[in-house]
């Protein structure tokens, strides 16, 4: 087993603004896990702007936003990169087991900050009922196969919730030649940010049913339809308001949920709501030296706050690794 | 004209019941083929049931399915051991609330004894506290069947259909029978795929029994489905239960179970609901609602909050019983209809007899010396530890790339699922597990989809969830 000063886990803007925030602290023993093939996280999939207006006063794209930390961590040698892996076992004396094409490591460390980011909450979580055919994918899932892979996932679109990715994901569809039939949203105001319900929505005319909830989804192979129903101030069914959709695809895009499967496995105590860490202060676990910063410690709407949370969480790390000795 | 060759055995349908009955055959010296409407074997109703090894318990005395399945149960076993499958004796609890129910779990207890189920004890609120600590505390004892287990239901069709393919049976998928032309003797069968001809047909069509049965004149029984949702939870609660938790059964089912599938992840249900649509898989919220009922009454702190998944199965259903008969209106003609619950622990029992049948109707069956009967066990790291993985990792690079974050499911896992048969998402899902874990496939479907296309030379664009008519996407992008 080798040792280590700190452990990064996860290379979204979270763990790269905690890895370089931990070197400029004076931790000079750092290795950044990440289990894709590149640095980024989430933000290599948005390639739309809006990213870094507070942080660096300017309107970037998500890739040139994750660019400006690439390059520091690049050019930092003490912050060892490794991509292709996946971090797969954590204990409470953080002791770290990672996989990685050819080799598994085991890794004791001194500190290890989790930033492994968020999921999306999926159809089955908000129970769906209806069948389960091809055409239904999440949010962030649909902006993969668009903008990464090229692919087009649908023609006739249905959104489900109206969080910032699905709205932003109307006006990805619609730029690519997709209809965008509906977004339907069970509260009676949007989840997403004002400006994605104006930039992405309205400004294309795309019809915004707030107060209203999936009933059913339709389709053997594809999505055929969906059942719309209105919904009152309790969220409870208002009697004959049902009509139905055609749609060939239904987005799903309800929330994120942190992924801190890692955490859980080691024994931090973990609100079971809102699968967060439990503890005294931001960034902190209820187990010694083990910190969770950016979209696993708490779904921040905006990638300027996870930097400068994480860099408030790269500083802690370095401070307890200086309190060992 | 090409000339058509004639089988000895076709069968018609790859669920679990018509793979059974291919390897069973597979072990003579026959000719045999298996003809699947669906894109992949277990596509039908085997991949949609609770996956439940019965004991033979809950079923009248005197009846073919509780024979039948007695008989399964002990067979599994060495169908497990031989083809590398993992079966759980988990052992089943039907819980009493009652006196009254007490007296019910008597009776249910001699008739599966009279039938020969083995080890059967009432245990008391004592014993129930000590072993299942979540279970209703208001339940006062249950009958113990400890032969009762859990099994991958797809996974086991898998396993015989590829141990059948390796002793020579062959697999025509995508081959929908249409037609059956009685030509005295055997067979002719038309087929989406063109004709086929055989001496003996099993008809072993699952929900469409009645139609296939009907071709060749035979139309005596209808097959009315009976629906059963199910919802997963997460496998983070695997330790909610320790047996298979029963309620005391009604007459046309066993009710809400609260059970661990055999890859460790709870599961409750199912339904059982009068349907007319044989192609009716949707859930709905009444069954939502009469599940948590159920399985709350069982165990009352399962929460919706935990449902990762749920699916909707259609029981085969016609009257009681199983059909399994030879036709002496359509001599070489075998129905294996109406093979509701337990039909998947019964599979390789009827297996045998079916080979009983055909042999008694002057079938030779004849020994092949080299039958081969195991099939190396299929690798799955998320149920090996971390210190085998390693040792994988090094054989195989392959191994520790990890493709499915939730399941922990590696690239090599996926490419040799592909090799074994996979040719669709769900495909690869039944035989890994990748996409059916929390986040279901948000993160691994794009590198799947590429690993698919690849091994299969297929176009991204024309990758399936489950065959014609479900491609993932739409097509490629076009830039406006
Ligand atoms: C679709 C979408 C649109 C958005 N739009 C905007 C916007 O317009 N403006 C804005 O300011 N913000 C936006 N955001 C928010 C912002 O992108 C996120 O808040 C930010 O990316 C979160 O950073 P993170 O590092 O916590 O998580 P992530 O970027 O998700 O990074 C987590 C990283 O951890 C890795 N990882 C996870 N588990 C493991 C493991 N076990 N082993 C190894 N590595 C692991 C992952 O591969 C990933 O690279 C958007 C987010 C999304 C999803
Ligand atoms: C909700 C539920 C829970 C259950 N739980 C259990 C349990 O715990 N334990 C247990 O033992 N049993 C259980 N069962 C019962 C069990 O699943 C079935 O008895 C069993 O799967 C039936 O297998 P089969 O091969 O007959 O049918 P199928 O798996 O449906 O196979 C028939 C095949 O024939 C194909 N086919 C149909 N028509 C044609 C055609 N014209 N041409 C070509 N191919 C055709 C179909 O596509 C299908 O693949 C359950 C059933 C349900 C619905």
């Amino acid at each position: 087993m080798c040792e280590k000063d700190l452990v990064i886990v996860g290379a979204g803007p979270a763990g790269m603004a905690a890895a370089i925030s931990a070197y400029e602290s004076g931790v000079r023993d750092i290795l950044l896990l990440e289990r894709d093939q590149y640095l980024g996280g989430i933000l290599n999939q948005c390639i739309h702007t809006g990213f870094g207006l507070t942080y660096f006063k300017e309107n970037l794209t998500g890739p040139e936003y994750a660019h400006r930390f690439i390059k520091k961590i690049n050019a930092i040698k003490e912050i060892e990169v490794s991509l292709k892996s996946f971090a797969v076992h954590l204990t409470n004396e953080n002791v770290l087991t990672y996989i990685k094409p050819g080799a598994l490591e085991k890794i004791k460390a001194k500190a290890v900050i989790m930033a492994t980011g968020a999921r999306e909450r999926t159809r089955e979580m908000v129970h769906i009922p209806g069948t389960r055919p091809a055409g239904i994918f999440s949010a962030g899932l649909a902006q993969k196969l668009i903008n990464i892979e090229g692919l087009l996932p649908g023609r006739e679109v249905v959104i489900i919730g109206s969080g910032d990715i699905g709205l932003i994901m109307a006006r990805r569809f619609i730029l690519e030649g997709a209809k965008v039939k509906a977004v339907i949203e069970i509260q009676k105001q949007s989840r997403g940010l004002t400006r994605n319900v104006v930039q992405c929505v309205e400004d294309f005319g795309v019809p915004f049913y707030l107060s209203h909830r999936i009933a059913k989804i339709h389709g053997k192979n594809r999505v055929e339809k969906v059942d719309v129903v209105r919904v009152d101030e309790h969220l409870h069914e208002v009697a004959d308001s049902m009509f139905s959709i055609e749609c060939d695809t239904v987005l799903i895009s309800v929330g994120l949920i942190p992924e801190n499967e890692l955490i859980e496995m080691a024994g931090a105590v973990i609100d079971k709501k809102t699968n967060t860490p439990v503890a005294q202060e931001i960034n902190k676990t209820s187990i010694p030296g083990l910190f969770v910063c950016g979209n696993s410690f708490k779904i921040y709407d905006l990638v300027d706050s996870v930097s400068k949370d994480s860099i408030h969480a790269g500083y802690q790390a370095a401070e307890y690794i200086r309190g060992l000795g | 004209m090409k000339s058509v060759p004639v089988f000895d055995v076709l069968v018609i349908g790859a669920g679990v019941v018509g793979a059974a009955i291919a390897r069973e055959l597979s072990r003579y010296k026959l000719s045999i083929a298996v003809l699947e409407k669906e894109e992949e074997p277990a596509f039908g109703v085997s991949k949609s049931n609770s996956g439940i090894i019965h004991p033979g318990t809950q079923n009248p005395a005197g009846s073919l399915k509780g024979r039948l399945c007695l008989e399964g149960n002990i067979l599994i076993r060495e169908i497990s051991r031989e083809l590398g499958l993992d079966f759980k004796e988990a052992g089943e609890l039907i819980v009493a609330f009652t006196q009254d129910e007490i007296q019910r779990l008597l009776t249910i207890k001699s008739e599966a004894e009279t039938l020969g189920v083995p080890g059967l004890k009432i245990v008391d609120m004592a014993w129930l506290r000590e072993n299942e600590p979540n279970l209703n505390p208001e339940a006062i004892a249950a009958l113990y069947a400890p032969s009762a287990g859990v099994i991958s239901p797809y996974r086991l069709v898998y396993a015989l259909c590829e141990n059948a393919l390796k002793n020579g049976a062959e697999f025509y998928t995508q081959t929908k029978v249409e037609n059956i032309i009685f030509t005295k003797p055997g067979f002719e069968i038309q087929t989406s795929k063109g004709m086929f001809k055989a001496r003996y047909v099993i008809n072993a069509a699952g929900l469409y029994a009645d139609e296939t049965s009907a071709m060749v004149g035979i139309n005596d029984f209808r097959i009315a489905p009976r629906k059963g949702q199910e919802f997963i939870l997460d496998n983070k609660k695997e330790n909610l239960t320790n047996h298979l938790i029963f309620p005391l059964p009604s007459k046309v089912s066993k009710g809400i179970l609260v059970i661990k599938t055999a890859d460790g992840n709870p599961m409750i249900g199912p339904t059982a609901e009068e349907v007319e649509d044989k192609e009716d898989f949707s859930t709905t919220e009444e069954g939502l609602k009469k599940v948590f009922e159920g399985a709350r009454k069982l165990v009352p702190s399962i929460s919706q909050d935990d449902i990762i998944a749920y699916f909707s199965g259609l029981r085969p259903a016609s009257g009681d019983d199983f059909i399994i008969r030879y036709e002496d209106k359509a001599p070489g003609f075998i129905n294996v209809a109406g093979i509701q619950s337990p039909g998947l622990t019964a599979a390789p029992a009827i297996a045998k007899m079916v080979c009983g049948i055909l042999r008694e109707k002057g079938l030779q069956l004849e020994k092949k010396e080299d039958f081969i009967c195991e099939r190396e066990k299929p690798i799955h790291l998320f149920n090996i530890s971390l210190s085998e993985t390693e040792k994988l990792i090094k054989q195989d690079a392959g191994y520790g790339d990890i493709v499915c974050r939730c399941e922990m499911v590696s690239a090599k896992e996926v490419q040799d699922a592909i090799t074994a048969g996979a040719r669709t998402m769900d495909g690869i899902k039944f035989r890994t597990r990748a996409q059916s874990g929390r986040c279901h496939g948000s993160f691994c479907t794009t590198r799947l989809m590429k690993i698919l296309s690849e091994k299969t030379k297929t176009p991204l664009t024309a990758i399936t969830k489950s065959g014609k008519g479900s491609e993932i996407v739409k097509g490629e992008r076009v830039s406006l």
